[in-house]
Parts: C-alpha cells; structure tokens; sequence
C-alpha cells in the first residue's frame, strides 16, 4: 500500500516539474499570487481594480456569444438585436449583461481612477503602471464607441457622425481623415463593417495585451495603499514585507466578497431595469438608424458627457476637439503635474482636498451638463467647469512643488 | 467629503432620466400594468383591429404573443390572426414604404420597439388627445404630437372633439397658443373612461411587445438577486475569517 501511494505523490510531483521545467508555472502562482505580497490596509476603493478585471472578462464572454447572432450589415443590424432579444434563447440575458457591463466598465474604471488620485498611486515608482492605465482608458473609450454604433439605432448614426467629425478639426488633413475612418463619404455600411471589426478583435486586443503590462508593472513596484508608504522599507528576515499579506489567499477571498457587492448591483440593474431610464440605453437608440431624421437632441452615453460638455462650451468646433482631447491627454502627466512627495491624501493638508473634491463634482457636474440640452446658463456653468478643470492640473503643479503636509508614519499602523 | 463624492456620482448614475421630446403634452400617467393579461389581451385585440394594416410589429411573432398572453394556437388563429399569416409568422403588413408615404405624407412607422423609443407616458397621451384641425392634411392634430401626419383612428370610439386654444402675447411681442380644453362635436361609442382604458391597455400591449422577455426577466430577478446576497454573505464571512489575524 504504502509503496503505490508514494509513487502516486510522486508521479504528481513528476506531473508538476514536467511542467516547471517547460514553463515556470508554479514560480509564476508564488510571483503573482501567493508570494506576492499586498499592503494589509486595502480599503474599499481597492475592489475597483479586480471588478475591473471581472467586467472586462464578462465583456469578452457576452460580446463572443453576442457575435454568433448579429450581422453589422447596414440593412440587419437593427434587427439583429431584436433578433437576440427576442428569438435567440437567452439572447436578451446576453445582450442585457453586455450592454450594463458597457456601463459598468466605465463606473468601475473611473472609481479605480479616482483611486489613484485619492492616494497618489500614479507618483514614483508607479508612473508607468498610470500611463498603461490611461492607455487602456482611451481604448476602452474608442471600444464603447464603436460597439455603440453597432446597434444601428438612430443615436448610433448620428453619434457616430459627430464623434468622426471631429477628426475634421485635424489641421490640412482633416476631411481626408473623416473620410479615411468612415471607409465612405457618409456614415455607411462600410463604417459599420470596419467599426464592427476594431470592437471584436482590434480593441479588445489592444486592450487584453495593455492590462497584461498594466498588471506586470505593478506586480514589479508592488501596490500602493491608502497610507501611501512603502512597504518593502521594512521587511523580515526572509524578505517579506512586515505590513505585507500574500494576495492568495487574503485578496482573493476579499475580491470575492467584492464581486459579489458589485453583482448584487449589477444583476439589479440587468434584471429590473436594463435600460437605467435612458441613461445606459437611450431611447433614441431603438430607433433604426436613420439619415433623414436627426434625433431632437443627439448626445453620447452618459461614460462621454463630462468630455461632450467640455466640447460643447467652446464655441469653435476645432478649438472646442482641442479642448477636450487636452482634457484627456492632461491626465496622462499627472504623475509628472503632481510634485508633492506625500502619495495618500490622508498626510496632505486641506487646500489639496479640498482642490480634489471641486475637481471630482466638477467631472461629475460636466457630466450632468453633457446630457443636457443646453441653455445658456448650463453653457456658462460647463465654460467655467472646463476652465476649473485645467486650472486645477496648472494649480497642482505649482501647489505641490512647495507643499507643506502632515507627517507620513513609517509603517502602516493599525 | 470622500462619501459625499462618492454619493453624487452615485446619484448621478442611478438617477432615472424622464425623457420627454421637447414641448410633448404629457397631460396623465399611462399606469399601464404589464402583469395583467387580460389588459395585454385587450390590447393585442386592438392592435390587431386597428393599428396593424398600418403599422407593422415585424419583430414580434403571433405564437410568442400566444404564449406570453395565455391563448392557445386556436384562438390565436380564429379571434386575434386578421391576415392569412401563419401561427408562427411575425406580424408583419402588405403596405409598402413607398405607399405609406404616398397615402400618409410620411410612411407609418414599425411599432415593434416604440415603447421603448417613446414611453408609455407619451404614447398615451398621444393616443387619447387628437382633435379635429381643418389646417392639416388627414384633418386630424394631436396636442401630444403636434402635426402628426396620422389620423385619429380610433375616433369611432373616442368620438370627434376640437381643441381650445387661447392667445398670449409675452412681453417680447411673441404670440403662442395656449390649450385651455377640449369641445366635443360628436360622442363617441365610449365614455371618458371607457376610452382610455382601452388606451391603456392597447399601450401595455405595446409596452410589453418592446420587450417579450421582460416578463421573464422580472419573474427571475428576486431569486437571482437573493442568490447573489447569498453568496455575498458567504463572501463576507469567509473574508471575515481569513482577516481575523491580520491587525
């Protein structure tokens, strides 16, 4: 008996240093998961990143099955979603956690983002891990996009119209660039077909392959935390930080607890009310697309409002693209705008919180204003807003060169 | 001030947005109750009499309406089917876009979705206020839909009446119409009341045909959603346990 089971453990070792000999699966486990080692101090602004993570695999496993059933055929593909809802068993169950998951993706990633500038995330060592992480954010804005239009409802048409008309404001080659991303002279067939083809295999590439430097330059540095202090300052005689816990299996457990949190809302919303009253799928949209009828009030989803009021409280079309692809594009130097050597918000003083309070309402209100149909009063609060908005990068960068802040604790205490 | 952000963005996403086309009269509710399947048949019954020769529901099939309302094939066929369409064909119309347009000035649209598109709110109200307007073509207007290119079709039923307006000029010197009341010129078969209800139902059938599958979505939602509170207290528990050493 007691010869078989040994040789059993061992064919199982012998199964496992195959593979460790051919691939470094089990030092990749103790790497990323049970060896690497987290801050203890994770707070609730922490499950964002795994949500994520869990949105992003819910959009590829609904978007694969939504693909079995739509055509991006100019003449079908209004149908075709009727068709899924409708004919397709189950189909409106996929399409319904493909559509929330759209928004869901957004609330997540900008609670995630919001994240970072609580707690200095994107300061030395982490730049790069922020960089990724906007690099993902503009993919993931080109993705929902495209994957908008491809219902084929009338918001989809002339959305998709205004939003490639911007790339007229390009200086001398701008009509070429419209036409050259439409495939045609107007938003057509071809538009769909190539928009169709960047949603399901471009982007979500593009977007997999950035998660994956995303998530390798931060298990390099290791995680920040609410304290903003360095963990790996202090370790143990065998190299593990003091105030450190191995992810698996303390992060996974408290990640599950997260999703199950973020289901309850999530499923809420796919079961009872999956159209969020207009504001996850809009009313116009089920309307088929349609050349001759412009919309009474064309907007985006509510994921590109605070940008669309930003373009909109500029008067000039070209100034006004300007404008708010500065707005994005600003957010790609934070870590360089922000001088301060304080990471958490926690041991800055209060000129700094309350700076990123008017500038988180100021995101949120744009937003609002971006759904809007705009009146002269609502134009002038979103030109003031859109000032405020750049005016907190340039005042960050000066504020925090001389910054005088509260003393930073060398361990996490708690 | 970290909860009161947090608060604001989640009131800003979770705020239901009453969309409402710019200028619509919205007089009343339509109250319209998608569980009730004698109303849904009511309405089926209308649509089918009155709405279909003009306005297609291509999306929707005659055997999932059966089936969601409670009728069997027969009396599908016999009381509810007007065309020579089959159990399971969609309901669809022989009038072409080009006639449409021909006859109404612009071509009846396809009804399949426009509860979602346009409320139920909107739709009755666009249903139960029509009034005689020599000025228009097909000689009827609606206050909900000004300058509707469709005719008061079920006037029979709700009678003819003509719309009071009153004339305001502002202080910029513009004049606009104000609505003060309706005059009847004729009564019609039904009474107030009676007419509306058959709105109302003919509306829920609408509303439920933007979406057949919301009557099974609803059915689930208690019971995946108290699966998910389950798990998530499982969830907590056991995080609960695993962080019992860590301080």
């Amino acid at each position: 008996m007691g010869k078989i089971a040994s040789s059993r453990t061992k064919s199982s070792n012998g199964l496992m240093d195959w593979f460790n000999h051919r691939l470094p699966v089990t030092q990749f486990y103790k790497d990323h998961l049970s060896e690497y080692y987290a801050p203890k101090n994770f707070n609730f602004w922490y499950f964002f990143g795994s949500l994520a993570l869990l949105v992003l695999v819910n959009q590829i496993v609904t978007g694969i099955w939504l693909t079995m059933h739509y055509k991006p055929d100019a003449a079908q593909a209004f149908g075709m979603v009727e068709y899924i809802m409708r004919d397709v068993p189950w189909g409106w169950l996929i399409r319904y956690l493909h559509t929330t998951g759209a928004s869901a993706f957004f609330i997540v990633i900008y609670l995630h983002m919001f994240r970072g500038l609580l707690y200095g995330s994107y300061k030395k060592p982490r730049e790069l891990i922020w960089v990724f992480g906007m690099i993902i954010y503009v993919a993931l804005m080109a993705e929902a996009f495209m994957g908008y239009v491809l219902p084929w409802g009338n918001m989809s048409y002339w959305g998709a119209k205004v939003i490639t008309q911007l790339f007229a404001a390009v200086p001398w080659v701008g009509d070429a660039l419209v036409e050259w991303v439409r495939g045609d002279y107007l938003i057509s067939d071809a538009t769909l077909n190539r928009f169709f083809a960047l949603h399901v295999i471009a982007l979500p590439l593009v977007i997999v392959v950035l998660v994956v430097l995303h998530l390798a330059a931060l298990h390099t540095v290791g995680s920040n935390n609410p304290e903003g202090v360095d963990i790996k300052k202090h370790k143990d005689d065998n190299g593990v930080p003091k105030d450190g816990i191995p992810f698996h299996p303390y992060y996974t457990v408290k990640d599950i607890f997260g999703v199950g949190m973020f289901l309850l809302i999530f499923l809420f919303i796919v079961f009872v009310k999956p159209d969020m009253g207009g504001l996850f799928l809009e009313h116009d949209n089920y309307v088929p697309a349609d050349p001759s009828s412009t919309p009474d009030h064309i907007k985006p989803v509510w994921y590109f409002t605070p940008f669309y009021a930003m373009l909109r409280a500029v008067p000039d079309m070209q100034m006004g693209a300007l404008i708010m692809a500065l707005a994005i594009v600003v957010l790609f130097f934070l870590p360089w705008l922000d001088r301060s050597p304080v990471k958490s918000i926690r041991y800055r003083r209060w000129p700094y919180k309350l700076m990123l309070s008017l500038f988180a309402m100021t995101f949120v209100v744009l937003g609002w204003l971006g759904m809007q149909a705009g009146s002269e009063l609502q134009k002038l609060t979103a030109q003031i807003l859109t000032g405020f908005y750049f005016f907190y990068f340039v005042w960050l960068f000066f504020y925090s060169r001389n910054e005088t802040y509260h003393e930073v604790p060398e361990r996490i205490e708690k | 001030m970290m909860k009161k952000i947090i608060l604001s963005i989640l009131c800003l996403m979770f705020t239901s947005m009453v969309s409402a086309a710019g200028g619509a009269y919205i007089g009343e509710p339509a109250n319209t109750n998608i569980k009730s399947q004698s109303s849904l048949q009511k309405g089926a019954k209308t649509y089918m009499n009155y709405c279909l020769a003009c306005h297609s529901m291509a999306f929707q099939r005659y055997n999932r309406v059966a089936e969601d309302l409670g009728l069997t094939e027969d009396e599908m066929m016999d009381s509810l089917v007007l065309t020579d369409a089959k159990f399971a064909d969609k309901m669809t119309h022989t009038m072409t876009k080009e006639q449409g347009t021909q006859w109404f000035g612009k071509a009846p649209p396809d009804l399949s979705v426009i509860a979602k598109a346009r409320g139920v709110d909107w739709l009755y109200n666009y249903m139960i206020n029509f009034y005689v307007d020599p000025t228009r073509p097909s000689g009827w207007n609606n206050l909900t839909f000004p300058n509707a290119s469709m005719p008061h079709v079920l006037w029979e039923q709700q009678g003819i009446r003509e719309a009071k307006f009153e004339t305001h000029t502002d202080e910029a010197g513009g004049s606009h119409k104000e609505f003060v009341g309706f005059n009847t010129i004729e009564e019609g078969q039904l009474n107030e009341q009676a007419y509306k209800d058959l709105v109302r139902d003919l509306v829920n059938f609408l509303d439920y045909s933007s979406e057949p599958a919301q009557l099974i979505r609803m059915s689930y939602a208690p019971w995946v959603l108290l699966f998910t509170a389950l798990f998530t207290f499982l969830a907590y528990l056991l995080k609960v346990n695993y962080f019992r050493d860590i301080h």
